[in-house]
């Protein structure tokens, strides 16, 4: 008999564990509240950024590694990734940041004016060093889920609202909603904006580094730009302030003066879920695995976290992310 | 040492909580300093229904005394706003006030933090004033209630150091019984060390530790430099001369090179 799977959540984290286990010939039934990927889930909101590399400045050693699984695995899966890397870029007295940020990650060039016209010429020549992460790539969220949701589907994964009689081991990726059950969790406020801007053409993300406000600024395509994000410590999933918007806006008009035309046509918000050391993790208690923790790292890291999961209930493999039980409840 | 507001402090560094890799770095950060309070930033994180609560309990288990600020407000009407939340929130009467005049250096008003300070003083707060080396400053915010200054070495997130030293140890000695703190610019643990050298009873700091490399290990490299400044003051340097003075005397030694 088919091993019975059920996944709760049907954001990145739930999307990617059950395409892991109907790879492997389970039978999976994810279970969310809502049908299709939407709003109610923090990944709906992400940048969608596959940059362990540039990630490196702030994150841990585990986010770097296990994020250089990300592409392949969205590529093999169906979901269009584009590998055009990643830049960054100070503006004029920043430039001590730049350095700061090249000294504290890998696997990147430096740039000069004509490297930077070079790859993105739209940028006018008006940065004249930066940092190339030529490895790194970047997908659209919100289509990814939708790829992955439509390929589950026609796999015959069944979702549902409701928990199925034969629930089997159950894998709880319920996101910042697990915190009834995972004391150690807490959220990260972010807030974003999407803005459509015909007067500029940027081929990949562009990192604006920035004391006070850092930005990056996703293209999706057909001139559609997500600019994100802040991170603040609170669980608040609704309410985007001014402040916030107002600094997102002015870092991405400092970047280019053409996006002071640009239509804003979404601004959004969530919270991420994150233990206490932003690394993710994988929790056993009992036929429940609590997958979680992933803070800004989703589409990096729901990869490597959905085949640590299939490995630990098809071979019994013990996730290096796995901790123990902390026994709340 | 002198007292702040009645309390007697277990160590002579403060340390901010904003800007870490994550809690648990922080949490280190603060374990390997021995600091002994931690200023929170009441204003951003707030949310509206105790949606920062999560982070709140994080330093809370970080088992140091709490001094809430009023970072990033600008008129003094915001930052008395903030203080009463922050009260409320932390249930303590101390409050780092914080009223930025210019939004670039991010230097005080002072003409808005003499006024906010007056008004938290007459509600019953005990306020930490984030301020300049200015005298005269210094002298109407200890007439407007305040017992603890808060001089800034150099603008907040600079990294510049003592940005004045004859202006801040001109303060020093001008108000020789008031606890004062080295707050904002520091950059490195010299730095500190020389705010203690000058005499001054704690510094304050953030950025210098959170945007470290290795933010625990910078957090122990600024302790040990308060403490390496606070014994230096106390055992009464040398003065500074331009004649040199050889340490051992040349005149009656039997054999000269």
């Amino acid at each position: 008999m088919t091993q019975a799977y059920t996944v709760i959540g049907g954001g990145v984290m739930g999307l990617c564990v059950a395409t892991e286990l109907m790879g492997r010939g389970a039978d999976v039934c994810v279970v969310d509240h809502a049908l299709q990927p939407g709003p109610h889930a923090c990944s709906w909101w992400a940048g969608g950024m596959l940059a362990p590399f540039c990630e490196s400045e702030t994150a841990a050693e585990p986010v770097v590694r296990l994020g250089q699984e990300a592409a392949a695995w969205w590529q093999a899966h169906g979901v269009a990734v584009t590998r055009q890397g990643s830049l960054v870029l100070a503006l004029g007295r920043d430039q001590g940041d730049l350095d700061r940020f090249a000294r504290r990650t890998e696997h990147h060039t430096p740039l000069d004016r004509a490297g930077i016209d070079h790859l993105e010429p739209d940028l006018d020549g008006r940065f004249t060093r930066g940092l190339y992460f030529e490895t790194e790539a970047h997908l659209s969220p919100r289509a990814a889920l939708g790829e992955l949701r439509t390929r589950l589907h026609a796999g015959g994964v069944g979702f549902d609202t409701a928990l199925p009689e034969r629930r089997g081991v159950t894998f709880d990726c319920r996101g910042l909603a697990a915190r009834d059950a995972l004391g150690d969790l807490r959220g990260v406020k972010g807030e974003m904006a999407v803005l459509q801007c015909s007067e500029i053409n940027l081929q990949r993300p562009i990192r604006l580094l920035h004391p006070r406000i850092p930005l990056y600024i996703v293209p999706r395509g057909d001139g559609v730009y997500m600019l994100g994000a802040t991170q603040i410590e609170a669980s608040e999933r609704s309410r985007a302030t001014v402040r916030s918007v107002l600094e997102l806006l002015t870092a991405a008009y400092a970047l280019h003066p053409a996006f002071g035309e640009a239509e804003l046509i979404e601004i959004g918000v969530d919270a991420r879920p994150a233990f206490p050391d932003n690394l993710p993790r994988i929790r056993r208690r009992g036929e429940t695995i609590y997958m979680n923790g992933l803070f800004r790292h989703g589409f990096l890291l729901a990869p490597a976290m959905a085949r640590m999961a299939a490995d630990l209930v098809c071979k019994d493999i013990v996730p290096e992310v796995m901790d123990e039980d902390l026994g709340e409840r | 040492m002198r007292q702040f507001y009645g309390t007697t402090l277990s160590s002579r560094l403060m340390l901010g909580t904003a800007q870490y890799p994550s809690p648990a770095i922080l949490s280190d950060a603060f374990r390997r300093s021995d600091a002994s309070v931690a200023t929170v930033s009441v204003r951003r994180e707030a949310g509206r229904g105790g949606e920062g609560q999560d982070f709140w309990d994080l330093i809370a288990a970080l088992g140091v005394k709490v001094l809430p600020n009023t970072a990033g407000c600008h008129s003094v009407r915001e930052a008395v706003t903030t203080a009463h939340m922050a009260r409320e929130l932390f249930d303590t009467t101390w409050i780092k006030l914080e009223v930025i005049g210019h939004s670039d250096t991010l230097q005080p008003d002072p003409f808005g933090l003499v006024e906010a300070a007056r008004i938290l003083c007459d509600d019953g707060f005990e306020v930490f004033p984030y301020t300049t080396e200015d005298l005269v400053l210094a002298d109407r915010l200890l007439e407007a209630g305040c017992q603890v200054l808060m001089p800034w070495g150099a603008p907040i997130g600079t990294g510049l150091g003592l940005n004045n030293i004859y202006g801040l140890r001109s303060l020093r000695a001008h108000f020789p019984d008031v606890a004062m703190v080295i707050d904002a610019g520091l950059g490195l643990p010299s730095h500190a060390a020389m705010a203690m050298e000058l005499g001054y009873d704690a510094v304050l700091l953030n950025t210098a530790v959170s945007k470290a490399g290795d933010p625990a290990q910078m957090a122990k490299a600024f302790a040990c430099a308060v403490e390496a400044g606070f014994l230096a003051h106390q055992a009464d340097p040398m003065p500074a001369r331009d004649m040199a003075a050889p340490s051992t005397p040349v005149i009656g030694k039997a054999f000269l090179e």
